[in-house]
């Protein structure tokens, strides 16, 4: 399988290391999740890749010309701004096909005066369906109901087969089973 | 009204008045509204300290106010939560006063700047205003989506290994040198009250960007057209006659 992203040994981490060397291969189509538990670094690995944080040791093999995308746990800042959904897909270059049906009567809606679910979900597509190679989710089902957790579960093995990679974190174990070819668990890096 | 000694002042104001609102809208999406203050305060100490040097004083405004947009990236780091702007506002406001209290032909400026007299509009401002509005106009344009991008998605470029830094710092540059340009056109008030006001009012009732964008031009026309016939008609300077219809425009439509 041609492999986007090769991690051999990284340790990453924010003003020091912060996670246990990580052994890690995706491929174009997969959803490959991360799981361990509160506090092993999930969210810090994903951030390194990214180039938010430092990976302090290992190394990070990318496919050259690789197209990320970032879903981070940190909400754009939408509130008071008069930008409608249909823009903020427009800036990311994301199409609204596939959305789901309790959206796309929205569209055209300031995004501050959607509800929270609806608004994350348009903020996660716009990342989702942007143009990209590997897609890294960091916890996609917050703010979501039942509803949106199932829609992004099919949507997603969608996304893969259209030949994206996806690295997913999130502590809904039914979610990460549900969607991914395979997990990684992390563990902690204080025990010896 | 519309006598060359008035038509020259008033297409001079109205290019602002569709250009400062749109200007304002950019800034109030990066949290920078104050930063309209401080540059329109500084251009007025470059123009009064031009005006001492013996220098035409709009070029001194502008290039002041191009200074502090471009080098205030510098000091960053150490004026951040826009420190930077409310230190550029004393500044400008302490040399420009100053300036004008220790140097007669600067005092008579320094009024001026400060009243905000639009109708000292010369052609040569006019042409100037009108061509610099055209530029920022097509900038604005380019720089619209990398703007809205950058600030609800802050990793989007750089994880795709693209710069954002020209359009982050060329849009301050961009922001200084058209309050600049306005300041020495309508004054320090009447400048800062076409960023502010229109940009407010249109963030609370727009539906989309793009109609965001549309009430402030609207808003800033309609206010600039009352204004200007206002101070007129009544012989009063122009400034805070903007300055009081765009508060009551606000209180009307907030």
């Amino acid at each position: 399988m041609n492999s986007l992203l090769v991690l051999d040994k990284v340790v990453a981490g924010w003003q020091g290391p912060a996670t246990r060397p990580i052994d890690l291969r995706l491929g174009a189509g997969e959803v490959v999740g991360l799981s361990g538990p509160n506090g092993v670094g999930k969210s810090t690995l994903l951030a390194a890749l990214a180039g938010r944080a430092s990976v302090f040791a290992g190394e990070v093999i990318r496919q050259p010309g690789l197209r990320l995308a970032l879903q981070t746990q940190d909400i754009p800042p939408l509130q008071g701004l008069p930008l409608s959904g249909r823009e903020l897909l427009a800036l990311t270059g994301a199409g609204s096909e596939g959305l789901p049906p309790w959206l796309l009567g929205h569209l055209d809606s300031r995004l501050d005066r959607l509800s929270g679910g609806q608004r994350h979900y348009l903020a996660l597509w716009a990342v989702l369906q942007a143009p990209a190679d590997l897609v890294l989710l960091d916890e996609p089902t917050n703010n979501l109901d039942a509803a949106g957790v199932a829609y992004l579960t099919e949507h997603l093995r969608d996304r893969a087969a259209t030949g994206a990679g996806i690295l997913v974190v999130s502590h809904d174990a039914a979610f990460v089973a549900a969607v991914c070819d395979r997990v990684v668990t992390m563990e902690s890096p204080h025990v010896a | 009204m519309w006598h060359e000694l008035f038509l020259i002042p008033f297409l001079t104001g109205l290019c602002l008045a569709i250009l400062l609102p749109l200007v304002g809208s950019y800034l109030r999406l990066r949290e920078e509204w104050l930063a309209a203050l401080a540059y329109a305060h500084v251009a007025a100490a470059g123009a009064l300290l031009a005006l001492v040097a013996g220098v035409a004083p709009a070029l001194g405004g502008v290039a002041l106010a191009g200074l502090a947009g471009a080098g205030k990236r510098l000091f960053a780091r150490r004026l951040s939560g826009g420190s930077s702007h409310a230190l550029l506002l004393l500044g400008g406001w302490a040399s420009a006063v100053l300036l004008a209290a220790n140097h007669p032909l600067a005092e008579r400026l320094g009024h001026a700047l400060f009243d905000g007299q639009l109708y000292f509009s010369d052609a040569g401002q006019l042409w100037l205003v009108g061509l610099a509005s055209l530029g920022a106009l097509g900038i604005l344009w380019r720089w619209s989506a990398p703007l809205l991008l950058n600030h609800l998605y802050p990793d989007f470029f750089r994880i795709r290994g693209l710069s954002i830094w020209p359009v982050e710092h060329g849009f301050d540059l961009l922001a200084a040198l058209v309050l600049a340009l306005a300041t020495m056109s309508m004054g320090v008030m009447g400048a800062f009250a076409l960023v502010f006001v229109p940009p407010w009012l249109a963030f609370r009732r727009g539906g989309s960007w793009r109609g965001g964008l549309a009430w402030a031009v609207g808003i800033g026309l309609l206010a600039y057209l009352v204004a200007f016939a206002l101070a007129l008609g009544l012989d009063q300077p122009f400034g805070p006659v903007l300055g009081l219809v765009l508060i009551v425009m606000g209180l009307v439509i907030a």
